[in-house]
């Protein structure tokens, strides 16, 4: 990369003087892009989404009617979807996490830590149209013929667990995205323990604490609020996530208690008929939910890097 | 601490053994996945798969080669947008930014990195597909681009703010302009940690499906324009995934396989770049 970029021999001093100019112009218009792919997709968002704004108001968000033939737009089912499957997920999620970060870096040995760690880093890695066709072709029909019928059968008189077995279901989103935020918060819950300074822990040892009196008193409260964030991160990603949900959630917009019937989420909706789209109406309904999921997700992440980075930085860490 | 020490070492053993559980439940579901995508994936996949385009529905047979050209290509015209951007912009963030400026665009780019793909794909649609009036690659690797420059950004960073400044200061002080010296030494003495970066950044792009459903919308043709839809590996899994054929099924799978393979040798790469650096 540099040999292409200095073709032009400074010779002159005046010249050099303008190269550097250049630099520093090109590096500033650059740097600055990334405040200006945020604006861009702030601004654009919100002027193709105005129809819908203007048309529906505060119902688009009340009204649970989708119907593209008649330009009704109301994007509740959309919303509940996204909460209920987001947060349980993280439900799940974040102690598993947390148990296996602190595992990682406190309990098992050096070794097989520098094995683990480097793994759960890869399979965060994995495109999420990967987990979704493992969910769609083997989690959603093992669901089907075994978890939900034993739900079913056993918690039945829960409002959770009733109706049919359809494998494709909210709880096959929440599974799949349980097992896709666990590597983003496990892999930053690490960085963030092992930023704890072994003084800290040397100090609980030597009082005689046992390795689970160290860990609680000296290394999660050190690492606390990294690890909320890391958790808050971990939903960011959960509520944003497309593909795998699309292929696993069952697409049908309904609010229902159970975790067994299908539901749809923001992401998913945006996805699966955005493409096409007819009326200017439903693109700008589509436009608002991708605008109300900017904005959360925009909300999420500002709070979760602020978190991390409190103790990320202070401890003169890397980036997380 | 009155509690006996016989309850004590209980607790510890106990906390210690949920928090082993809690590991394997974590790694046993990701185990499963690779394993599946082995075994399936190992049975489909074949030299069809590389040279052949899919078969229209009920012919069995086919493979998935214009997709894997398709991403190549559109991954290829993001790293040219995004590379140079992501690159520079942390030259400006590492040898010029005052540090209110920088830390503002850090943090943008942090929060950026984490907003949902399929919004990239919604901007890249209203700048690019409507004016143009209709789908394409372009618009595709826009998307994918914009994804590509915070993550550059950041890694770039890091590894530039590693270069001693006495380095730069001898270039300066051998009367070679800041540009020069940027470009030539502190970039040059970084390469391998760039490069670390700039792998991740390409190998996160390279399974992105949500931004090009809307942009490069997919081909079951050979489209080599870059003006016109085009077909990408995640794209085409995505679509036979949810097709209702068994030996569409079976391309997901290969195409899956093909994918991981292609993110785990990139990221191994990107790790062996890392490791040099580190070891110098």
């Amino acid at each position: 990369m540099p040999d292409t970029q200095t073709t032009a021999p400074p010779e002159k001093a005046d010249k050099r003087i303008n190269g550097d100019l250049v630099f520093k112009f090109v590096t500033t218009v650059f740097a600055f892009s990334i405040l200006i792919i945020l604006a861009l997709m702030l601004a654009e968002m919100t002027s193709e989404s105005l129809p819908a704004i203007r048309k529906f108001g505060h119902k688009f968000l009340t009204s649970s009617d989708w119907d593209a033939v008649q330009g009704n737009f109301g994007a509740l089912p959309y919303l509940y979807g996204s909460v209920i499957s987001s947060v349980l997920a993280l439900l799940l999620a974040t102690p598993l996490s947390i148990g296996a970060a602190i595992f990682i870096t406190e309990i098992c040995p050096k070794k097989v830590g520098a094995w683990i760690a480097p793994l759960v880093e890869l399979l965060a890695a994995i495109p999420s149209v990967i987990y979704g066709l493992w969910g769609v072709l083997v989690m959603a029909p093992w669901l089907q013929s075994t978890v939900q019928p034993f739900l079913i059968e056993h918690f039945g008189f829960l409002p959770f667990f009733q109706g049919a077995p359809y494998g494709v279901s909210m709880l096959a989103a929440v599974f799949i995205l349980m097992i896709m935020v666990v590597p983003i918060i496990t892999s930053i819950s690490r960085e963030v323990l092992l930023t704890v300074p072994s003084s800290q822990k040397e100090a609980a040892i030597a009082l005689g604490a046992t390795h689970w009196e160290t860990i609680k008193m000296a290394i999660l409260p050190y690492g606390k609020s990294g690890i909320l964030g890391a958790a808050i991160l971990g939903l960011g990603r959960a509520v944003g996530e497309t593909m795998a949900v699309t292929m696993v959630i069952g697409n049908s917009p309904q609010i229902s208690l159970s975790l067994m019937s299908p539901a749809y989420t923001m992401p998913s909706v945006i996805a699966n008929e955005f493409a096409e789209a007819t009326s200017k109406l439903h693109t700008a309904a589509l436009m608002e939910i991708g605008l109300i999921l900017l904005l959360v997700t925009l909300v999420i992440n500002a709070l979760a890097r602020l978190l991390i980075w409190s103790v990320t930085r202070s401890a003169g860490g890397g980036a997380a | 601490m009155m509690r006996s020490v016989f309850l004590r070492n209980a607790k510890n053993y106990l906390m210690t053994g949920m928090m082993l559980a809690a590991t394997l439940a974590v790694l046993i579901p990701l185990g499963l996945i690779f394993f599946h995508i082995m075994k399936m994936g190992m049975s489909s996949v074949n030299l069809d798969f590389f040279t052949q385009i899919p078969k229209p529905t009920g012919e069995t047979g086919g493979g998935m080669a214009n997709g894997m050209l398709g991403s190549l290509l559109m991954i290829g015209m993001a790293s040219l947008i995004g590379l140079p951007v992501g690159i520079f912009g942390a030259i400006y963030l590492a040898e010029f930014g005052g540090s209110k400026v920088s830390t503002a665009i850090r943090f943008s780019a942090d929060v950026l990195s984490g907003t949902p793909s399929i919004i990239t794909g919604m901007v890249a649609y209203t700048l690019l597909v409507v004016p143009m009036k209709g789908f394409s690659a372009l618009a595709g690797s826009v998307a994918l681009a914009m994804i590509m420059i915070p993550i550059v950004l950041r890694t770039t960073e890091e590894q530039l703010k590693l270069v001693p400044g006495s380095l730069r200061e001898a270039s300066l002080a051998l009367g070679v302009p800041m540009w020069r010296t940027t470009l030539r030494v502190t970039l040059r003495s970084a390469l391998s940690g760039v490069m670390t970066g700039v792998l991740l950044a390409i190998a996160r792009v390279a399974g992105e499906t949500a931004p090009l459903l809307f942009t490069a919308l997919g081909n079951q043709f050979w489209g080599k324009d870059l003006t016109q839809p085009m077909a990408a590996l995640p794209l085409q899994i995505f679509s036979f995934a949810i097709a209702p054929y068994e030996d569409w099924h079976r391309l997901a799978w290969a195409g899956a396989l093909v994918l991981v393979v292609v993110m785990f040798g990139l990221s191994l790469t990107a790790r062996y770049f890392g490791r040099t650096r580190t070891g110098e």
